[in-house]
């Protein structure tokens, strides 16, 4: 006897690994990015390793999540879904398997970040439970944005709709103080780059690493992912019902 | 319970202001093979899917295998096995990890799994493929895979929706005779079709979905007597040639605006054959010649007065009927 979620969960792993350029993707382009903005704009930008750190670990978190739109829209779209409804397999199950797979997979490309970081001379003052926050805060928002991207899969009318839907997630980060400060952005952007949700994350991961967070960055960011995963979860779930 | 397998009184759905079922009733003896017949849109998966507990109905009361599907869904989707429109196989996975799939989620013991997997797999004619991706398997292939994974849960009563829709005539025959077993094995099937022939071939029972309204049921031969049977169609390129014809065929029925003749007629050579003959005997030459089976489209104008087009307002594969026309030198 297996439990349906592992079931569903095993499926998920079989497709990451049939289809591996997905996660290679995932994890290879944040790197991309991160050498970029470390070594080919170098002083031109001279942001660092440091500063550039958290941002891009949010920036491989969201990249990773336009295979998973992808991949749940064609579940729907090619009647998988409908199948495992009529079948009595509970509900969350389906989902649940590819919101782990989809944190999983973050966690690779996460992982690869902090590699290469340290590799490029990156230095934190985080203590244990510093990094212990920074682990807990990644994992949040990689759930939360996970659940936010299955709703937007399951909305979406096509694969490539859905592979669209999550375009802002990739582009917010761009526009948030991941990597320059938001101080030294022009008027408007600031502003929207200042309230937007990805900067209180960011600047709470900054925080973290540099071993002083500040609660003004850290309940924002919190009350963020928490509404996130919220809304993704009670979206995904009434368009899992209502879909058929 | 009773001896009905799927009942339904007074069926109604309606997506925004647009009525797909405008009150069905159905009674599905168990055991027994009922098809739905109906051109494109005319509500056959809005009925299933309700059927199924996919979508809730607006209006009326379903009993499949004895429970209520409003109140007792859970109970129903342990009953019955579900083949939709698309082969719902999981691409990424081979034939053999997507029965797998089904055995693990229908809780079966590894060991009886296993045999069911095998099973199937050589029931199906899969072996020798089903080490490959699903993604790679052709269009009939893939409806067979979807029926085997129907069949892991061992469903009494089992949903076809078009099942034989775009396979190739040998894929279909394939199909019908893999019908006909699970039906033999006792299973009660609910099969929807858009070919007149396929529900001829396996239904006992045949209900005409037109615009989400039952508009005939009854059994095949019931049915077909209400349209009219195969014929052949002669053409004349003069109202003179027309008389002589109609005159030397006193079973035909003749419309003297089309200067055609309709003469019933199996179709078969010989039929064909002997009907030339007799032209001949007369001199008398047909401009056009045809050989007519009745498709959905007689099936619809003789129950409804309008043909499927009007109902669909676009050409549907089963609009093409089975008509070969010959023109006579």
């Amino acid at each position: 006897m297996k439990s349906p979620s592992i079931v569903m969960l095993r499926r998920n792993f079989k497709h990451i690994a049939r289809n591996p350029t997905t996660v290679f993707n995932a994890v290879l382009m944040p790197v991309v990015v991160m050498l970029m903005f470390v070594y080919v704009f170098g002083d031109a930008f001279s942001v660092g390793v440091d500063y550039a750190t958290p941002g891009l670990l949010l920036l491989a978190v969201c990249y990773g999540l336009g295979s998973v739109a992808v991949s749940v829209n064609s579940d729907v779209t090619k009647g998988i879904i409908n199948r495992f409804k009529v079948m009595d397999v509970p509900r969350s199950a389906v989902l649940t398997g590819h919101v782990i797979a989809s944190v999983l997979t973050n966690m690779l490309a996460v992982a690869a970040i902090v590699g290469v970081a340290f590799a490029l001379g990156f230095s934190p003052s985080a203590s244990l439970l510093d990094w212990l926050g920074v682990v807990g805060l990644v994992v949040l928002l990689s759930f939360a944005a996970g659940w936010l991207t299955i709703a937007m899969g399951l909305a979406a009318k096509s694969p490539e709709t859905a592979g669209l839907a999550s375009l802002p997630l990739v582009m917010l980060p761009f526009f948030s103080s991941a990597i320059s400060p938001t101080d030294k952005m022009g008027p408007g952007v600031r502003e929207f780059a200042e309230y937007q949700p990805f900067t209180p994350i960011i600047e709470t991961l900054r925080g973290l690493l540099n071993g002083a967070p500040s609660a003004g960055d850290v309940i924002p960011a919190l009350a963020w992912c928490v509404g996130f995963a919220l809304v993704g979860y009670l979206w995904a779930s009434s368009t899992f019902k209502k879909r058929a | 319970m009773t001896d009905f397998a799927i009942t339904a009184s007074d069926l109604r759905k309606a997506y925004k202001d647009k009525v797909v079922l405008d009150g069905i009733d159905l009674n599905v003896r168990a055991g027994t093979v009922f098809s739905l017949l109906g051109p494109n849109g005319a509500g056959k998966t809005t009925t299933v899917n309700v059927l199924t507990t996919l979508s809730k109905a607006d209006g009326g009361t379903i009993h499949v295998a004895g429970y209520d599907v409003a109140t007792e869904a859970k109970a129903v989707r342990a009953a019955i096995g579900v083949t939709g429109q698309f082969a719902a196989v999981d691409e990424l996975l081979t034939g053999q990890e997507n029965l797998q799939l089904m055995v693990d989620l229908n809780q079966l013991s590894a060991g009886a799994g296993k045999r069911m997997v095998a099973e199937l797999l050589e029931r199906f004619e899969l072996v020798d493929s089903a080490q490959k991706p699903a993604s790679t398997y052709s269009g009939g292939m893939r409806r067979k895979l979807d029926l085997a994974m129907t069949l892991v849960g061992n469903p009494r009563i089992i949903f076809l929706d078009e099942p034989t829709t775009g396979l190739d005539p040998r894929s279909r025959r394939t199909m019908w005779s893999i019908i006909r077993e699970l039906v033999a094995g006792g299973v009660t099937i609910f099969l929807t079709t858009q070919y007149l022939d396929e529900a001829d071939q396996l239904a006992d029972r045949i209900a005409v979905l037109d615009q989400g309204r039952l508009v005939a049921e009854g059994t095949p031969d019931e049915l077909k007597r209400q349209i009219p049977g195969t014929h052949v169609r002669l053409r004349f390129s003069t109202a003179e040639e027309l008389d002589a014809a109609a005159r030397i065929l006193p079973d035909s029925t003749r419309d003297d605006e089309a200067l055609t003749l309709r003469v019933p007629s199996d179709g078969g050579t010989k039929a064909v054959r002997a009907l030339l003959d007799r032209l001949g005997e007369y001199s008398l030459d047909a401009e056009g010649f045809s050989v007519h089976t009745p498709d959905l489209d007689d099936v619809f104008l003789a129950l409804t007065g309008h043909t499927t087009k009007a109902l669909t307002g676009h050409m549907t594969d089963a609009l093409t009927g089975h008509t070969t026309e010959v023109v006579a030198k």
